[in-house]
C-alpha cells in the first residue's frame, strides 16, 4: 500500500468545525453571563439563547482514558461540545440548563472537582517539574496537588475578597505566568553549577555556553589540559542557564534546591495596572511527597488576605493599600536580606521618602 | 521496563486527596511499559529530590526545525523505555474548542503511538504529548497530518499563538481573537516550523483588559482588546444590581481608578473622557455595563519571563488599531519588527531585551511608527540625550 502524501505546514484545524451550533448562531453577539453557582455559569446573548458552562478542575496531566471520558461525558450531556481554559480547567458547553447538575455529579464522582469561576481560586497554572524536565528544581505536579488538596474549597466555594491565581514553576524559566501571580510558587536552585570537566568539552559549546551566563560569570578556563570554563561563584545567581545550554554544568543539587514563594502580582487591568509578583518567603526545603512547609504558607497567605482585604482586591492591591510592612507584620513573615533586590534597577525598589507608617 | 516493578510509596500518597491526582493519570496507563518505566524515574526523583532528565538534542520530523523537544533520561539502564521520552507539541485549535470526535481522534493517534499521557494543554497553549520515542516521531506527525493537526513551535521561532474564548462565548471580546490567532498562525507557518529568529516569539490574543491568556506577562507581542466610544449603560439594570445588594459606591465608584464614575441611588454616570478601560465596572455589573462599540485592540510589546536578563511586562507599542481580517497592519508591524530584531538581535535575546538594549526611540525608528506619549509612564529623568547627528528640520519631510 502507498504511504499517504506527506503533507505539512497545514496549521491547527480551523476553530469554526468545533464550536457548538448555538456559538455559531450568536458568535460575538452575547448580552452578559452570570455565575448561577460556583462552577456553573450562563451567558446570555442578544437573540435571549442561553449557553451554560459546567468548569472542572484537571491535573493538566491527562490520560487519554481520562479524555475519553470527557467526550463520553460531553456526547452524553452536551452534543460532544467541550473546552479547556487557559489554566488547565475543562468546560462543558450545554444548552439544557436542566443537564447541568447531572453533569457536575457525574464529574464530581469521578474525582473531577466543579468549580474555579468568579472571587475563588482557580486551577494552579503549573509546569512540568520532575515530569518531564531537565532544570527542574523541585516537582510540579505533586506540590500543586499538594496545595489544592489543601485549598480546594476554595476552588469549589466563592468566599474570597477577589479572584486569587496561584501559578507554579519549577525553575526561574518559568514556563507560566509565575510572574504576576497573587501567589506564585516557584522553585529554585541556590547552588553553584558543579562542572564535569572530563565531558563537557565532548557534548557542549564553549562560546554560547560563556555567552548564556546573564551575570558574566562563567569565562573559558584551561582544566588539566582540558578546554573548558570556570564560573565566578559570587557572580552565579543560580538561573540554571547555562545548563539548559550545555548538560555538564550541572545545575540541580537535591541539597541547595527548594522552593521560594512570591506575592501580589496580576495580569488583569482592572482597577490596578500589570503587577509583577514580589518575593515574600525566600526558601522552603524540597519535601517530597507532600511539601508540608509549602502546603502550609500557601494556606497561611490565602487565609491572611481572606482576613484582610476588602471587596474585590487582589493580593497585590490589598498588600499596596497597606504597606509591605504591615504585611510582614500580620502575614507573620520574617524580612531578611534576601527580600532587598540588588539586581540591576535595584534603587527603583529602594523606598525613597519618609512616608511610613509608625 | 526494569525488569522488576519499582514500589511507588511515595507517589501513591499523592494519590489520595480531594483534588485531581496527576499520579492516577498517569496510573491510568500504566500498562504501557514506558508508563510503568516513567512512574519508576519519577518515584527515584521522589526518593532523591531531583530530576532525573536531560535536555535537547536535534531530534524532530522531517523538514520542520521545531515542535519536537528532545527528552533523555539519564537513568537509562534502569529504565530503558524512557531512555527517549520526548515532548511533541500539537497546535491547539484556537481558543482550546473540540468536539468530543476531534478529542477522542487524538486520543487514538496518541494511543498507537507514544505514552498515552498529554498535558491539556501546555503552557504556550498547544496539546502536548508527553512522550514519544524518536522512532515513533514521524508516524505520529503522519497520523496527525491526516486528522488535520499539525505540530506547534519550539526554539527560536514564532511560539505556537494563543487566544481566550472570545467572541464565541463572551460578551466583552473587543475584537475576534480566534479568528486573528488562527489566521496569525496560518500566515507564518514558516516562521513557526523553521526557528531563524534570535529568540523564540510569542503572540497572545486577549480579547478585554482581563487578559484571561496573561498576554501582558508572556507575549512577546501581546494583543489586548480595548475601545474607545463609551460604555454602554442599561439603568434599568444598574439599579437591579442596586437593589440586589452590590453597593455601588463602595464597589464600583471608589475603586474606579480614576473615579471617572458616579452613582446617585438612581443613575450612574461615566465621564468616559477620563476612563481608562480597566473593565473593573463592567466586571462587578455585567448585566448592566458593556463596553463601547468603537472597538479595536492595542498593541503591546517585549514581555518575558526572568531569564535571561529579568522579567519583563509588555509596554505599549499602538494604542489603538482596528482589528480586522486579514490584520495587514499588524502583520507588517510584525514583519517590520522581525527584520529589525532578526537581523540585529543577539542569540537567546528576546524582543523585549533587545528594545532595552538599543533603545524604544531606536527601535521605533528603524520599525517605522512615530513615538507617542502613550508608550512611556513619564517622560526621560536623564538628561543624557544621544543625538541623531544632524537634527531634522521640523518643517521638512525626511525624505
Amino acid at each position: 500500500m502507498a504511504l499517504p502524501e506527506r503533507k505539512t505546514d497545514i496549521g491547527p484545524p480551523n476553530y469554526k468545525k468545533f464550536l457548538p451550533p448555538i456559538i455559531e448562531k450568536n458568535y460575538g453577539k452575547w448580552a452578559y453571563h452570570e455565575i448561577l453557582k460556583q462552577g456553573i455559569m450562563v451567558h446570555v446573548a442578544e437573540s435571549g439563547d442561553k449557553i451554560f458552562t459546567v468548569r472542572a478542575a484537571t491535573p493538566r496531566l491527562l490520560s487519554i482514558e481520562t479524555l475519553r471520558l470527557y467526550a463520553d461525558l460531553a456526547d452524553k450531556y452536551c452534543d460532544g461540545y467541550l473546552r479547556f481554559t487557559s489554566r488547565n480547567n475543562v468546560e462543558f458547553l450545554l444548552t439544557d440548563e436542566a443537564k447541568c447538575e447531572p453533569l457536575k455529579k457525574e464529574l464530581t464522582k469521578h474525582g473531577y472537582l466543579v468549580g474555579g469561576m468568579g472571587n475563588a481560586i482557580s486551577n494552579i497554572v503549573h509546569t512540568q517539574g520532575w515530569v518531564h524536565c531537565h532544570s527542574a528544581a523541585s516537582d510540579a505536579s505533586g506540590v500543586c496537588k499538594a496545595i489544592m488538596d489543601d485549598l480546594h474549597g476554595e476552588f469549589t466555594g466563592m468566599n474570597l475578597p477577589g479572584k486569587l491565581r496561584i501559578a507554579f514553576a519549577c525553575c526561574l524559566n518559568m514556563c507560566g505566568a509565575v510572574h504576576c501571580s497573587d501567589i506564585a510558587v516557584l522553585g529554585i536552585h541556590t547552588k553553584v553549577p558543579k562542572i564535569d570537566h572530563n565531558e563537557l568539552p565532548k557534548v557542549c559549546e564553549i562560546p554560547t555556553l560563556v555567552s548564556s551566563c546573564p551575570t558574566g560569570a562563567i569565562r573559558p578556563a584551561n582544566v588539566e589540559g582540558k578546554k573548558s570554563v570556570e564560573i565566578e561563584d559570587p557572580q552565579c545567581m543560580y538561573c540554571g542557564n547555562c545548563y539548559t545550554v550545555c548538560p555538564s554544568v550541572k545545575i540541580n543539587n537535591p541539597e541547595g534546591d527548594g522552593i521560594s514563594i512570591w506575592v501580589g502580582g496580576k495580569v488583569s487591568n482592572a482597577r490596578h495596572e500589570p503587577m509583577f509578583s514580589k518575593l515574600a518567603i525566600p526558601f522552603l526545603p524540597n519535601n517530597p511527597p507532600r511539601w508540608p512547609e509549602v502546603v502550609e504558607a500557601v494556606s497561611k497567605l490565602v487565609k491572611v488576605y481572606a482576613a484582610n482585604a476588602r471587596k474585590h482586591e487582589r493580593m497585590g492591591e490589598w498588600i499596596e493599600r497597606i504597606g509591605w510592612p504591615k504585611f510582614f507584620q500580620i502575614a507573620e513573615l520574617p524580612f531578611t536580606k534576601y527580600h532587598i533586590d540588588d539586581f540591576a534597577h535595584a534603587g527603583e525598589t529602594f523606598k525613597r521618602s519618609t512616608q511610613l507608617r509608625h | 521496563m526494569s525488569e522488576k516493578k519499582k514500589a511507588t510509596p511515595l507517589l501513591d500518597e499523592l494519590e489520595k486527596g480531594a483534588w485531581p491526582s496527576f499520579i492516577k493519570e498517569i496510573k491510568k496507563e500504566a500498562k504501557r511499559p514506558m508508563v510503568q518505566d516513567l512512574l519508576g524515574v519519577l518515584e527515584t526523583s521522589y526518593e532523591e529530590r531531583t530530576g532525573h532528565w536531560k535536555h535537547g538534542g536535534l531530534v524532530g520530523v522531517m523538514g520542520y526545525g521545531g515542535g519536537v523537544i528532545g527528552r533523555y533520561c539519564d537513568l537509562q539502564e534502569e529504565y530503558p523505555e524512557v531512555s527517549e521520552f520526548h515532548t511533541i507539541r500539537v497546535n491547539q485549535p484556537a481558543g482550546w474548542f473540540y468536539t468530543s470526535d476531534s478529542l477522542r481522534t487524538l486520543c487514538d493517534v496518541w494511543d498507537k503511538h507514544g505514552s498515552g499521557l498529554t498535558n491539556m494543554h501546555g503552557s504556550t497553549g498547544d496539546i502536548i504529548f508527553l512522550g514519544c520515542k524518536t522512532e515513533a516521531l514521524e508516524p505520529t506527525f503522519s497520523d496527525l497530518t491526516q486528522a488535520g493537526f499539525d505540530l506547534g513551535g519550539s526554539g527560536s521561532a514564532m511560539r505556537t499563538p494563543s487566544a481566550c474564548v472570545g467572541p464565541a462565548r463572551c460578551e466583552w471580546a473587543c475584537f475576534d481573537t480566534l479568528d486573528a490567532c488562527d489566521n496569525i498562525t496560518q500566515s507564518f507557518q514558516d516562521e513557526m516550523h523553521r526557528p531563524m529568529f534570535p529568540y523564540k516569539y510569542k503572540f497572545k490574543f486577549a480579547g478585554c483588559p482581563n487578559d484571561c491568556v496573561a498576554s501582558i506577562a508572556r507575549a512577546d507581542m501581546t494583543i489586548i482588546g480595548t475601545w474607545k466610544d463609551e460604555i454602554q449603560i442599561d439603568q434599568k439594570e444598574v439599579r437591579a444590581y442596586a437593589k440586589n445588594g452590590t453597593d455601588i459606591k463602595a464597589e464600583v465608584c471608589k475603586l474606579c481608578p480614576v473615579r471617572c464614575i458616579d452613582w446617585d441611588g438612581k443613575k450612574l454616570e461615566i465621564d468616559d473622557s477620563e476612563c481608562l478601560k480597566c473593565m473593573h465596572c463592567i466586571n462587578v455589573m455585567p448585566k448592566a455595563l458593556r463596553p463601547g462599540k468603537e472597538r479595536g485592540a492595542t498593541i503591546l510589546i517585549g514581555a518575558k519571563a526572568p531569564i535571561i536578563g529579568g522579567a519583563l511586562l509588555s509596554s505599549v507599542l499602538v494604542p489603538f488599531i482596528e482589528m480586522k481580517a486579514p490584520y495587514d497592519d499588524l502583520k507588517e508591524l510584525t514583519e517590520a519588527i522581525w527584520d529589525f530584531w532578526g537581523e540585529h538581535g543577539k542569540n537567546r535575546e528576546r524582543v523585549g531585551e533587545f528594545i532595552q538594549r538599543v533603545g524604544l526611540g531606536t527601535f521605533l525608528d528603524e520599525i517605522g511608527l512615530d513615538p507617542v506619549p502613550e508608550m512611556i509612564t513619564h517622560p526621560r529623568t536623564n538628561p543624557y540625550i544621544f543625538f541623531d547627528e544632524e537634527l531634522e528640520d521640523d518643517d521638512e519631510d525626511d525624505e
